[in-house]
């Protein structure tokens, strides 16, 4: 149990300061590999609170699709980043302040909020005991959460679609392969057959 | 007060909902930050939805957790694919230069 109690904080921790540095530095790309670190760090603390496929799914979509998809734009722009970085100071008392200022808000709250057991009683879909978490996941989200399901495929379908006409473009002027119009020719239009006469020429 | 339980994770989830806010505070300028901050508070969303998952011994926090990821990875998918464009449009991602629309 201590084992335990000792892993959470640790990982806290991490991911605590690893969100500060994302914010915080200067170069975007460092910023990308700390939020890397963030979301593993993130998996851990799910794969502690028994959620394991919900950790694996971190792993994967965040770090494998999102975080890797950050990281291919940021090096993709050649972006002058000392130009930007310029009102960080501007800003940061204020940010100071309104975060300070949200930050006791939320733990006022939560010092106050108890959970009952009335409440716990009251759950709809209690976690078996029996069953591994993907399979007790699979069997509510394919049941019961179906069409929440297939939205967020729509979602997904969508927002492909959208990144792909978004990007796609045409530029002129370029010489590419036209595979139709090759394919297409015949050889009347190829080749053409001339008598040449001698002492004449073409 | 050092065994962890709710309280731990929910206090970890509003500081990390906190420095996701206070980002986009203080990058103001920086588009790519902002949108790695918004990720940031998307996260402490699905930790709150994880924890109370296990303390309330339901599973439905899961299963929103799910539906949370797949529109954050479109949103972060449309988000990037609006900033190549107008990168290509403008040669810059300053925030102070979206004034295209502007009348």
């Amino acid at each position: 149990m201590l084992i335990a109690n000792l892993l959470f904080y640790v990982l806290s921790f991490v991911l605590v300061v690893s969100a500060l540095v994302v914010i915080s530095v200067k170069n975007p790309v460092h910023s990308v590999l700390f939020l890397i670190l963030a979301f593993f760090n993130s998996a851990g603390l799910f794969l502690m609170l028994g959620a394991e496929f919900i950790s694996m799914l971190m792993v994967i979509v965040y770090v494998g699709a999102v975080a890797v998809l950050f990281l291919f734009v940021v090096m993709m722009l050649d972006v002058d980043f000392e130009a930007i970085n310029r009102g960080f100071v501007k800003y940061l008392p204020l940010g100071l302040i309104v975060s300070a200022l949200m930050l006791a808000e939320l733990i006022m709250v939560l010092k106050v909020s108890v959970l009952t057991p009335s409440e716990k009683a009251n759950s709809s879909a209690i976690i078996p005991k029996d069953l591994g978490n993907t399979q007790a996941i699979g069997e509510i989200l394919y049941t019961d959460y179906i069409y929440p399901f297939q939205i967020s495929g729509m979602i997904l379908l969508v927002a492909m679609i959208g990144a792909i006409v978004l990007t796609l473009r045409t530029r002129p002027g370029v010489r590419k392969q036209n595979i139709s119009k090759q394919v297409s020719r015949t050889r009347k239009d190829g080749v053409e057959l001339v008598k040449v006469q001698s002492k004449k020429g073409v | 007060m050092l065994e962890v339980g709710l309280i731990h994770y929910l206090i970890l989830a509003a500081c990390l909902f906190v420095i996701g806010v206070s980002g986009i505070f203080i990058n103001r300028k920086n588009i790519i930050v902002i949108l790695m901050s918004i990720e940031l508070m998307l996260l402490a969303v699905n930790i709150n939805f994880v924890a109370f998952s296990y303390y309330l011994n339901d599973l439905v926090g899961q299963i929103f957790t799910i539906f949370i990821l797949t529109v954050a990875a479109a949103e972060a998918a449309i988000g990037l694919a609006i900033l190549v464009i107008y990168y290509r449009n403008r040669g810059s991602i300053s925030v102070e230069d979206v004034n295209m629309m502007k009348g």
